[in-house]
């Protein structure tokens, strides 16, 4: 089986780190995970703003990139959502017959990770250690799009050391939603103010969920409260083992310290 | 009623004053918690609740796959009923028909049934033109109507208000509309709700005209159903002479066993019971009992339009049960008014484009935009609507809408960026050249000595020392 890492266009270029954990933790697994270098983004920035035709570059890359794959691997239910639920829609619209036949056999291939683990290599223990106390917040995404379920805290519960507390309101949306942070910010902000504090509830030292875009709201609100609570991803930690544990602190957030004029 | 919804600013803006409400925040986000309770409590009852949905979704989608043939059909049995049927294009159509009928039988006031139709249509404000009063009779529309408030939820329209405000709009109130209140009206529920009571029965036994909407309209019998909680509304449907009810064309079910499954979807999705208190059903005019002039006024005013949309005809099926305004984040902390119409929430978002089209204001067409897409509506409504999808699609038609032409200045900026992520995502190597100014652009972020809307309130990523693929390609995915 030919296993392809989509590493998602937000990981690529800021959290590198959440990448190269999904090659450590899939290659102890005994994958051989590729990474296409021509893959790029696979479009929901722009399909989830109303610009259809412009996600039709990233589309193209996509289905080139992964085209000869049996199964793509992908650190965001958002993005696996994204590539499942909307790429058709995109290639149909777009009129190629020859993209939206290659869309048919990329689309079904693509999996977020925790589906990739449980449902694909069977596995729940992982070998992880991680021995810091953990709340998990599904994303919306994973969470209803793709339905993965009680797969994540199945993976979570077999790490050693980790102590995972519930999450109150866990279910309820960050208010990350993409370009609705930018275009709804007072909104956005308002949603990840409340997530921010049913985190803070409890007491845990790490959020942990499966989107990096989510956690970079929530961390950012978290961070420049100063609450002392860290964001990571779920393959960072299913990654971490007692030999190999990775860097905690500091935040990976820099709070910013001067502010003159709003926008 | 004066207030009015005309000229209400583009969502953010709303939204940005009724975040800043305290006590709205505090009204709703009780309410909303305790519906949303309420029914995940008695929806979990039902084993067959998916089938259940199933079955709603396939009977709306299949009668309004043949909506003329039914409303012929609803018509013909109406008028064998004794019922009078009218056709009305718009909301102008309906209120002129309405007013009309109240005309021909000399009447100054009316009172209503709890309607989402009338409101729609502005009906109680073109009566008032002509000299009629519109009497609300629902407790929580005569809260908004004696308030010179607008409805802020479809089901429970003074959800914004809480008990105490509620004592005081009786107070203030309550005496130019009628009965007033007792002055030394406490803000107790089961006081509040005597005091209106008695200040509604005045109307009820006086009135000679009645407006309602419908539910449903079953085809097969020519029957109108009201569902509600109160019985203030049974009250209106059977005590005056008239009865006029304004039904909108996708409130057509083919047959009585089509409507059991409807009845059984929404009250658990609505008010969070098994069952709701009152169902009322009238078939025409019955000789001696209930009102003796019976008028239907079957109402298209966007609908049409909605249901020529391939992704967005969906929407019609909606039953205003409201489980997607009480699940929605966003609306849990901005209120109704903030949606700019008396379709609020996710169903608002949806319903309000697919009905008046897209592209002609900036009201309209941030809709589609106030929602994070989380899903959680889509997961609870009763008739299975894909609302995300909706709302992504609307958006496709809101940036089509202004393609070819100059993008209005507020999308301009964001049409040019999108122009170039598209470039740039339809390469890889540019895009990795694109990535090595991340570090740069997060760096200038953090230091930049003015408040972007994410900053003002979110701190900024680190950028990393070197992109994924960068470092791959360095180390040979790590192996060097």
């Amino acid at each position: 089986m030919r296993v392809a890492l989509q590493v998602t266009c937000i990981n690529d270029a800021l959290f590198p780190d959440t990448g190269k954990a999904m090659v450590t933790l899939l290659r102890r697994l005994g994958v051989d995970v590729e990474f296409p270098a021509g893959q790029t983004c696979c479009g929901q920035p722009m399909v989830n703003t109303g610009y259809l035709d412009e996600a039709v570059p990233a589309l193209r890359s996509f289905v080139d990139a992964f085209g000869g794959y049996d199964a793509i691997v992908t650190p965001s239910g958002s993005c696996a959502g994204s590539a499942r639920h909307q790429h058709q829609i995109v290639a149909r619209r777009s009129g190629d017959a020859g993209l939206v036949a290659a869309v048919e056999k990329t689309a079904p291939r693509v999996f977020e990770l925790t589906e990739f683990l449980v449902d694909q290599l069977g596995v729940t223990d992982v070998g992880a250690s991680f021995p810091h106390a953990v709340t998990y917040h599904p994303t919306c995404h994973s969470l209803r799009m793709l339905g993965v379920g009680d797969r994540p805290r199945m993976l979570l519960e077999q790490v050693r050391g980790l102590r995972l507390v519930d999450l109150p309101a866990a279910e309820e949306c960050c208010g990350f939603g993409g370009t609705f942070a930018m275009k709804n910010a007072d909104t956005s902000i308002a949603m990840g103010s409340d997530k921010a504090r049913h985190v803070r509830e409890t007491g845990a030292e790490i959020l942990v969920a499966g989107d990096n875009s989510c956690l970079m709201h929530i961390g950012g609100l978290l961070s420049r409260q100063r609450s002392g609570v860290r964001t990571m991803h779920l393959a960072e930690i299913l990654a971490s083992t007692e030999a190999a544990p990775p860097t905690v602190a500091p935040l990976s957030v820099e709070p910013v310290e001067t502010r003159g004029l709003a926008l | 009623m004066t207030a009015t919804f005309v000229g209400m600013p583009p969502f953010p803006t709303a939204a940005r004053a009724a975040l800043e409400d305290t006590q709205l925040r505090h009204n709703l986000a009780h309410a909303t918690g305790t519906i949303r309770d309420k029914r995940a409590r008695v929806v979990a009852e039902v084993e067959d609740w998916e089938d259940l949905r199933t079955a709603g979704a396939a009977i709306k989608d299949a009668t309004l796959a043949n909506l003329e043939q039914h409303l012929v059909q609803l018509e013909a049995r109406l008028l064998e009923q004794g019922a009078v049927v009218h056709w009305a294009r718009d909301a102008a159509e309906a209120n002129r028909i309405v007013a009309g009928i109240a005309k021909s039988h000399a009447v100054d006031e009316v009172v209503k049934v709890k309607s989402m139709v009338t409101q729609e249509i502005g009906l109680n404000e073109a009566l008032a033109l002509e000299g009629i009063a519109a009497w609300e009779t629902d407790l929580a529309e005569l809260i908004v109507q004696l308030g010179d408030d607008l409805p802020s939820h479809i089901l429970v329209p003074a959800i914004h208000r809480n008990r105490a405000e509620i004592r005081q709009i009786f107070l203030e109130r309550m005496a130019a509309a009628g009965r007033p209140a007792p002055t030394d009206l406490t803000d107790d529920p089961a006081e509040l709700a005597s005091t209106a009571r008695l200040h509604l029965r005045e109307k009820f036994l006086r009135a000679r005209m009645a407006v309602s909407g419908a539910n449903f309209a079953v085809a097969e019998t020519g029957t109108l159903v009201v569902v509600e909680s109160e019985g203030n509304g049974r009250m209106c449907l059977t005590l005056p002479e008239v009865l006029v009810s304004v039904v909108g064309i996708e409130k057509v079910v083919p047959t009585f066993a089509d409507l059991d499954v409807f009845l059984r979807l929404l009250p658990r999705s609505s008010t969070g019971e098994r069952m709701n208190p009152y169902t009322s059903t009238w078939t025409g005019v019955t000789p001696g009992d209930g009102p003796q002039e019976v008028h239907v006024v079957l109402l298209d005013n966007g609908r049409t339009r909605a249901l020529a949309d391939e992704v967005g005809r969906q929407a019609l099926r909606c039953i205003r049960c409201s489980a997607c305004l009480n699940v929605c984040p966003v609306y849990e902390r901005v209120g109704g008014h903030a949606y700019g119409s008396v379709y609020p929430g996710p169903i608002g978002a949806i319903l309000n484009p697919l009905m008046h089209g897209v592209g002609e204001d900036a009201q309209t067409d941030s809709l589609p935009y106030a929602s994070s897409l989380c899903g959680a509506c889509y997961e609870v409504c009763p008739v299975k609507i894909d609302i995300p999808s909706v709302l992504v699609d609307l958006r496709a038609q809101v940036v089509d809408a202004h393609r070819g032409g100059v993008p209005p200045v507020t999308h301009l900026a964001e049409a040019v960026a999108m122009k170039g992520v598209a470039a740039t995502f339809g390469s890889s190597r540019r895009l990795g050249f694109a990535e090595r100014l991340v570090r740069l652009g997060t760096g200038v972020a953090q230091r930049l000595p003015v408040a972007t809307p994410w900053t003002n309130a979110r701190d900024v990523p680190k950028g990393p020392p070197e992109s994924f693929r960068a470092w791959w390609k360095r180390t040979d995915g790590g192996r060097r």
